[in-house]
């Protein structure tokens, strides 16, 4: 196999594959780490005026 | 059978089916590169052939994935079904990433077959012009900041866009290209020797769950996103509430 003329071509096929595969598959992960500590950040945040608010009722 | 449509539901469901499905992706992977690699070599094309089980299963997605988008653009339209749009939105940058193997893998073979990277041949061109509008769809959907026309301006896109899918499947047919006409869905039947289809079946059912697997994690992606946004103007609220109480006290 590695003795054809064209391997070259062949593994830069699957080193561009591998690699874009590869980019879908961390974006996808990465988003779902940073959205999901935003959210808890955000959930907090709103948990403190909240908690905010019920001390200091409105008048 | 839960209900889908229900984002709350949706979320435990995919964390649930998301280990699976990344399980049954990987395990399709391992068995079509094996047989991938264990295949013989084609008698004109030698080793060379292997870049088909890369670029064949990717071109396939790439046309599919236009197919879901548009079916959920009508999701979108016609039913406004509540997770048409997050599904539209999600698999647009998975489609141009498919697209985008097609492409790369069809020139690397190219080459030594064809002695070029790239000819302006109407099924290239075709591939081309979805590679693109994939991408003026992600950009569309980051250039509007209300989410709901957003959704309904892709979902017209998409829409017109679907003109090109026929214009890809029946270029070779319609027009002489120097790209080779189908050789697996046809009337009379594959033309592939089966040593070399198996491979190519095989690897096309991975390249379907790694788009399964993505799709559903993607969607999960966009409700989360979209409870940030929910969550970020409640507590604004809250605090635009407490503002007067505050400004009471410090006068």
């Amino acid at each position: 196999m590695l003795s054809d003329p064209h391997i070259g071509f062949v593994i830069a096929a699957y080193a561009v594959a591998a690699a874009v595969i590869a980019a879908m598959i961390g974006s996808v992960m990465f988003d779902y780490r940073r959205l999901s500590a935003h959210l808890a950040e955000a959930t907090r945040a709103l948990e403190a005026a909240r908690g905010g608010r019920s001390k200091d009722p409105p008048r | 059978m839960p209900n889908l449509a229900n984002p709350t539901v949706f979320v435990d469901v995919t964390r649930r089916a998301s280990p699976w499905l990344a399980t049954a992706t990987a395990a399709l992977f391992v068995a079509g590169l094996t047989l991938s690699f264990l295949a013989p070599p084609d008698y004109q094309q030698g080793e060379t052939a292997k870049i088909m089980y890369l670029h064949v299963p990717a071109a396939w997605m790439s046309t599919f994935v236009y197919g879901v988008m548009a079916l959920a653009a009508l999701g979108t339209l016609v039913w406004r079904h509540p997770l048409a749009d997050a599904a539209q939105k999600a698999a647009a940058p998975l489609g141009a990433g498919f697209t985008f193997i097609c492409l790369a893998t069809g020139s690397l073979w190219g080459k030594p077959m064809w002695g070029t990277y790239w000819v302006w041949d109407a099924r290239l061109t075709s591939v081309l012009v979805l590679f693109l509008l994939y991408l003026g769809l992600i950009a569309l959907w980051r250039s509007i900041d209300d989410p709901g026309r957003a959704a309904r301006a892709a979902a017209i896109l998409t829409l017109v866009g679907c003109v090109n899918l026929p214009i890809i499947k029946f270029s070779v047919d319609w027009w002489n290209t120097l790209h080779q006409p189908a050789s697996v869905f046809r009337l009379g039947g594959p033309t592939i020797a089966p040593s070399l289809l198996w491979p190519l079946i095989v690897m096309s059912l991975a390249f379907t769950f790694l788009f399964l697997t993505l799709h559903v994690m993607s969607i999960r992606n966009e409700i989360l996103r979209r409870r940030i946004a929910r969550v970020t103007t409640l507590a604004a609220a809250e605090g635009d509430r407490l503002a007067p109480d505050f400004a009471a006290k410090g006068a």
